[in-house]
């Protein structure tokens, strides 16, 4: 059985790599990408806990997190093309309406 | 004790009368403000005399009124207690009277100044405190009164306070009085602290038992030193006589009332209040008697050289409080108080009468500019010539019987010495001569002034006493009358006050005070002393130093006849030879320049560059400033984490996370 550190070590390192994309990225959708990456980072190590301590609610917790992303990527990818439409840009630094 | 004699009404009714003319008196008439200016000044004066007509059908001597409790702690507590005695009762009609007359007098002299109002409400105030001071049943209820008082001689003498003159004059008699008031102030706490009351009859039935100190110190010479702090204060002994000259810069009413006749013998009152204490502290007591003689003679040597009428007074204030403080100091108190009482008279009636001159001279205050007003103003010659006559010590005038009395006790009683009397005494030919000198020169001899006629309001000279007389007011004039009959009143008192001594009618009236069922070991040496000797052999002594004290007192007379009505081009012979001494004397020793130097320009340079430039700018204001500015920098710089760029912040939130988690591992999860 792959011990439970191995699953860490990758959550920790997809999740590391998701915060460096999200902060070094200019790109809403590479953005965006990232994000699911840090999602999926956490839901790995959601799943080895599960299995590891023999308990459900860490894997229930998955699908809440997927059904989650879901409707959050249904919802973001439709601002992203809201936001290309009307700034023909997606760099981020250039849509930053709120910052003033 | 059945009688009620309302006592507290005494000194409330003059508060009244200072609350109605201080709050609503700058709307009223001149008329109006002097009809309650005086009748509650009267009324006050009024209940004095009832309260004196009462008091010997009291029967017990003694009367005390407890109104409310002040304050309670502990076992301590006072009351807002008044309480009459034969020694209250002296001062309560000598401040009321006295105050009452020279009240009159001001309606006459104030006339034409500004600020008619706040004077009458100024002066009915003082009368409320000093009334509190000499009733009080206790030390902290007469400490009322007695900072009362030196605030009401504060307001008063820079009733002018447009002259700057006046405005330091009356900052410097509040702060010379601070200092007397820190001591007496801690004598209260030693007594608070050792005795726990400062009320009169349980303090005293306290002190009572306790037999007199040895040489050196002690908790009673202590307290007694640090009251006598507070007597040299308020009633002007070295070294905190300083202030008294200056106030003369007062209206000179106020120099009379305040000055001369009632707030400065405060201390003496104190003292004598206070003689259980001083009776069990010889040290002490001995030290009053110094201070008092030393005193004495030390002014009387200034008021010499003076050329200011009013400063002569002053001086010869500061000089008389010296006799009386030598005869608290020698355990002589009914003669220390009977003078207090004769002073009153003749010094009041003195201020008032060089008031009366400088009204008639239009506010000139320099003698080297008077002379010859001797038929010009009859009544205020004649009245004044009985205050010289009394202060000179000229019988049968009242200052004769007084201060002979003094000088026989400061000779005679056990506590008494040679060297008292003696200083005494050359004081005594010193206060004839520069009293006489000051007759000669006011009202004798050759007009020497420059107002002789019509023009006076082209010579007024603004630097005196800021006494504006409106034009026509310039021929040299009479006083009217309202100021002349309060000084023909003093003028009787100064004649005959002096006779309630015939047989120590006075001495036995305030015996049950001083010598009574409180008697002191001492004070019974002294009522038994005297009394084991022959009394034939004392009686022809007495006698002798009687006549030896006329003498000085016409020793004196003579010398002013000589020097400034005979030969008048002596006097300025003399300085000649002596030019070194003559100055000195003439800027007073240079004792204002000397406390200058030593007390007040280490005080104003140390508060400006240590504790002003150094302290204040650079610790305090640059600690303050200091800390704005470093906030402001480093906001300066933390304000750029706030871009407003999100990804930045979302840097900031994984590091902090990051964080947080390294810490986590590290110290292990348990």
């Amino acid at each position: 059985m792959v011990p439970l550190s191995y699953y860490l070590v990758l959550s920790g390192i997809l999740f590391a790599s998701g915060v460096t994309g999200f902060l070094i990225k200019r790109n809403i959708i590479t953005i965006f990408m990232s994000i699911e990456l840090m999602l999926n980072g956490v839901n790995l190590s959601f799943v080895a806990f599960a299995a590891q301590w023999g308990a459900l609610s860490g894997q229930v917790f998955v699908f809440f997190v997927m059904v989650v992303a879901a409707a959050e990527a249904a919802v973001g990818l439709a601002i992203i093309i809201a936001v290309f439409r009307t700034r023909e840009t997606l760099n981020v630094d250039y849509v930053n309406l709120l910052k003033l | 004790m059945t009688a009620n004699l309302h006592l507290w009404l005494i000194p409330v009714l003059p508060l009244v009368g200072a609350a109605i003319n201080g709050l609503c008196g700058k709307r009223f008439s001149r008329n109006l403000v002097s009809a309650v200016g005086l009748s509650f000044s009267g009324a006050a004066f009024a209940l004095g005399l009832w309260a004196a007509i009462e008091f010997p059908s009291l029967g017990t001597g003694l009367y005390r009124e407890s109104l409310a409790v002040w304050m309670r702690a502990g076992d301590f507590r006072v009351d807002f207690a008044f309480y009459l005695d034969q020694l209250s009762l002296v001062m309560l009609l000598v401040v009321s009277g006295v105050g009452f007359l020279i009240h009159i007098y001001s309606v006459g002299y104030m006339w034409e100044e500004g600020g008619f109002y706040r004077f009458f409400s100024y002066l009915n105030l003082f009368l409320f405190f000093m009334l509190t001071l000499v009733l009080a049943s206790s030390y902290l209820v007469m400490f009322i009164g007695w900072e009362g008082v030196g605030l009401a001689s504060y307001l008063l003498i820079g009733f002018w306070f447009t002259r700057a003159q006046a405005a330091s004059a009356g900052k410097k008699a509040f702060i010379v009085n601070r200092v007397g008031d820190f001591g007496f102030l801690i004598a209260l706490f030693l007594l608070i602290k050792h005795f726990g009351s400062l009320n009169f009859e349980s303090l005293f039935a306290s002190i009572q038992p306790l037999g007199p100190e040895t040489q050196g110190s002690g908790l009673l010479t202590s307290i007694a030193l640090l009251l006598m702090v507070g007597a040299c204060g308020k009633s002007a002994q070295i070294p905190l006589y300083v202030w008294l000259p200056d106030a003369m810069e007062g209206p000179t009413p106020v120099s009379a009332l305040i000055h001369a006749a009632t707030m400065v013998t405060a201390g003496i009152y104190m003292i004598a209040r206070s003689h259980v204490i001083f009776d069990r502290a010889p040290a002490a007591a001995t030290m009053v008697a110094t201070l008092g003689t030393l005193t004495a003679f030390f002014a009387a040597t200034i008021g010499i050289a003076q050329t200011d009428i009013k400063k002569v007074l002053a001086y010869s204030t500061i000089s008389q409080l010296g006799y009386m403080f030598m005869a608290c100091g020698v355990a002589a108190y009914s003669a220390g108080i009977f003078h207090l009482m004769t002073h009153a008279f003749f010094k009041g009636l003195l201020f008032l009468a060089a008031g009366s001159v400088m009204h008639a001279l239009g506010g000139e205050q320099d003698m080297r500019n008077m002379g010859g007003l001797r038929t010009k103003i009859p009544w205020t010659f004649w009245t004044m010539t009985a205050a010289t006559f009394a202060i000179a010590g000229i019988p049968p005038f009242a200052g004769f019987f007084s201060k002979d009395e003094i000088l026989w006790q400061a000779y005679a009683d056990s506590r008494g010495s040679w060297v008292y009397w003696l200083f005494g005494l050359i004081t005594a030919l010193l206060t004839s001569f520069y009293m006489f000198r000051l007759w000669f020169l006011t009202f004798f001899g050759e007009y020497r002034g420059s107002r002789a006629t019509a023009h006076p309001q082209l010579v007024a000279p603004t630097a005196h006493a800021g006494h504006d007389h409106p034009p026509g007011h310039g021929q040299i004039h009479e006083s009217p009358k309202v100021m002349l009959v309060p000084m023909a009143i003093l003028a009787v008192l100064s004649v005959v006050g002096g006779w309630v001594s015939y047989h120590h009618t006075f001495e036995n009236f305030l015996a049950p005070v001083f010598h009574g069922a409180t008697a002191a070991p001492l004070a019974e040496a002294h009522l038994t002393g005297p009394a084991g000797e022959s009394a034939a052999e004392e009686g022809g002594k007495e006698t002798l130093f009687m006549a030896i004290s006329v003498a000085a007192a016409a020793v004196g007379f003579f010398l002013a006849w000589l020097l400034y009505y005979r030969r008048p081009e002596w006097p300025q012979r003399i300085v000649q030879h002596i030019p070194t001494l003559y100055h000195t004397v003439l800027h007073k020793y240079y004792v204002d320049e000397l406390y200058a130097a030593l007390f007040v320009k280490p005080l104003l340079e140390g508060s400006e560059k240590l504790l002003w430039r150094g302290i204040d700018q650079n610790v305090i204001d640059a600690g303050v400033d200091g800390s704005a500015v470093a906030a402001r920098q480093v906001s300066d710089k933390m304000r750029h984490m706030q871009s407003g760029n999100v990804r930045s912040y979302a840097g900031w939130v994984a590091f902090g996370a990051a964080i947080v988690i390294a810490y986590m591992v590290w110290i292990g999860i348990p």
